[in-house]
């Protein structure tokens, strides 16, 4: 069904594309460790969202959701080892600025 | 246009603001846990496009996980490692140079990604499966993509033992 | 709900000069509603039973002087707690402090779209039902783990801590027991394993490979028991030990927005276990006895005694066993129905493919 602003492919498209500039931004800015994680997250749901966005409206086959579905558990597996790492880092240093810890040997 | 055309606009255009703002807090708060905070909302974004893509299965499981799972753990971590509650100690950097750097490569990478897409002419074969079922991404999944699915059960015990032994106290 | 939309625009005439998308949101906000209310009742009433039921355990009388019985005592705790001085610490996050009640309110709510409350009283039949039921509840934790940190007090956190884990540890043995129901039924809509049931009290699901499914149907009552917080897995809560835990700095309104919450999912778990492994709807006799669209008033007549009673033993396993430690929770859960699981799992599986 098409929509006010066009075919529904490409406002799914242009949604993916602000989230990944959004999580860019946030991967970029963010001096908080949790916070650089969050942006990871929005790259990540925003390419799940091409995938699920394609695999309707282009592909006609169920292939983009399996993908979603391997993104969705990686994206689980790698935050629980980064927060890990990030609780690790926070009992060492005692917080978790990003912009302190640039020196491999103190 | 139909009162159903115009319901329809109007749901799915809300779930697509709703995600950008919600994206938009992400990035531009200052106070880390109204970022996680409208991250939920992202996911719940989310969630609600891949119900006007036909993907019911992945919506529900997009909340499980991404909401029940990663959010909590987001959350843990930032009670775990909050050292001054109502102090901005910086959340971000406030040099100015960074900012513009930072807006910059977001801008040039949004121009990037339309400029890709946009040319293309998309117009092609609609949907052949019909309406998706969980049955068809279970024969997926277990036919002709079983090797992905066993190597990603193996990373995820992997990323298990690997969390619990980095996380433990000395 | 389609069915009752169809139903009373062919025989109720003035509907049809509506369009049928008005008439569609009327019908689907007034089925809202309804469950909203009845729900809300339960937890009102609910509460002055259970203060009852206590009372009889313990061998001394509930409250019995507001109204008969003493069951208008929800009103008058009602008014009081309306009427209470509603604070707000200055130590805490004020709009987290402020959103965290509503929104596990909400979250308790949500479950009741899936469930069928009879053959044709169901506000949505999702086809992916028992699924949106699991993502929903795990949106508890998140609310949770809000209202404790904005306290700004440190036995909350503790106390949200120890009940977020608490909830994330007991949601795998959930998770796995309703992929065994699953699996017997064949789809994940609450309607068709409701309907998979019909035939009699043998064919529900809790008998069907009695071996598996009994203590399967064990596993998932205790380990709901933990996620809603109750006793003997109520750490969070406890009085004794951490003042009352999450909701320590919660007063009037909004403390009782936690207690209602609380009672709704107590009857929101125990309509899906119903709906899962005892039958839903359907009767101990196979068929129906009352004709046509009466067969309705049946099936919720059923459902409802049987929800009411495994609420029922929720609170008679309350005020009977002693609390169990955060150590001795998490040992029961890791330790003995994550596998317990595990096993039931496998057994139906292999049951099912060998039969």
């Amino acid at each position: 069904m098409d929509l006010v602003f066009g075919k529904m492919l490409d406002n799914l498209i242009i949604i993916g594309a602000i989230l990944f500039c959004l999580g860019i931004y946030t991967v970029i800015t963010r001096r908080n460790a949790v916070g650089i994680l969050m942006g990871v997250e929005l790259m990540l749901n925003s390419a799940n969202l091409n995938f699920v966005a394609f695999s309707k409206f282009r592909w006609g086959m169920p292939d983009g959701q399996v993908f979603v579905i391997f993104v969705i558990i990686l994206a689980a597996a790698e935050a629980a080892v980064a927060l890990a790492i990030i609780l690790s880092i926070f009992h060492n240093f005692g917080d978790i600025d990003v912009d302190t810890k640039d020196l491999l040997k103190e | 246009m139909t009162a159903g055309q115009i319901l329809f606009n109007v749901v799915f255009y809300f779930f697509a603001l709703l995600t950008i703002l919600s994206a938009s807090v992400v990035a531009f708060s200052r106070n880390i846990l109204h970022s996680a905070f409208a991250l939920l909302f992202t996911f719940w974004g989310v969630a609600g496009l891949y119900i006007f893509s036909d993907a019911q299965f992945l919506a529900a499981a997009q909340v499980l996980i991404y909401v029940g799972g990663i959010l909590v753990l987001i959350l843990f971590a930032i009670m775990l490692t909050h050292r001054n509650p109502r102090e901005d100690s910086g959340q971000e950097s406030n040099q100015s140079s960074s900012v513009i750097l930072a807006s910059g490569i977001t801008v040039l990478v949004y121009i990037a990604l339309l400029a890709v897409y946009l040319p293309v002419n998309w117009s092609g074969k609609a949907a052949s499966y019909g309406t998706m079922t969980t049955e068809m991404l279970g024969t997926a999944l277990t036919r002709n993509y079983l090797i992905p699915f066993e190597a990603v059960s193996m990373l995820l015990l992997a990323a298990l033992l690997g969390a619990a032994y980095l996380a433990r106290r000395k | 709900m389609y069915d009752i939309i169809n139903y009373f625009v062919t025989n109720v005439k003035i509907l049809q000069s509506i369009p049928f998308w008005m008439v569609q949101a009327a019908f689907m906000l007034a089925g809202c509603g309804a469950v909203l209310g009845v729900a809300a009742l339960f937890a009102g009433v609910g509460s002055v039973v259970e203060r009852n039921i206590a009372g009889r355990i313990q061998a001394r009388y509930g409250p019995n002087r507001v109204g008969p019985w003493g069951w208008m005592q929800f009103l008058a705790d009602g008014i009081k707690l309306v009427l209470k001085e509603d604070l707000i610490p200055d130590a805490s996050a004020k709009m987290p402090f402020r959103l965290a009640p509503y929104f596990i309110f909400t979250v308790a709510f949500a479950a009741f779209i899936v469930v069928p409350f009879s053959q044709k009283l169901q506000i949505a039949d999702l086809n992916i039902g028992i699924l949106y039921i699991i993502s929903v509840s795990s949106i508890v934790v998140i609310a949770i783990l809000l209202a404790g940190w904005s306290s700004g007090n440190k036995w909350s956190l503790f106390g949200a801590m120890r009940s977020a884990a608490q909830i994330i540890s007991y949601e795998v043995p959930v998770t796995i027991t309703i992929l065994a129901v699953i699996m017997m039924a064949g789809t994940m809509s609450m309607q068709e394993i409701t309907a998979g049931q019909s035939g009699g009290i043998w064919r529900w699901f809790i008998f069907r490979y009695p071996l598996f499914t009994i203590p399967a149907f064990l596993v998932y009552y205790i380990a709901s028991i933990a996620e809603v917080n109750r006793t003997p897995f109520d750490i969070p809560e406890a009085e004794s030990e951490l003042v009352a835990g999450y909701h320590t700095e919660y007063s009037s309104m909004r403390f009782a927005m936690f207690m209602m919450s609380e009672y709704v999912n107590v009857l929101a778990v125990s309509a899906i276990a119903v709906t899962m492994f005892l039958g839903g709807w359907q009767s101990p006799y196979p068929g129906h006895i009352f004709p046509g669209i009466w067969s309705n008033i049946e099936g919720l007549f059923w459902f409802f005694s049987k929800t009411f009673f495994l609420v029922f033993l929720m609170m008679w396993i309350r005020w009977t066993l002693p609390r169990y430690r955060v150590d001795q929770l998490m040992d029961l859960c890791w330790k003995v129905l994550l596998p317990v699981s595990f096993i039931n799992l496998f057994g139906i599986c292999a049951w099912m493919l060998l039969a």
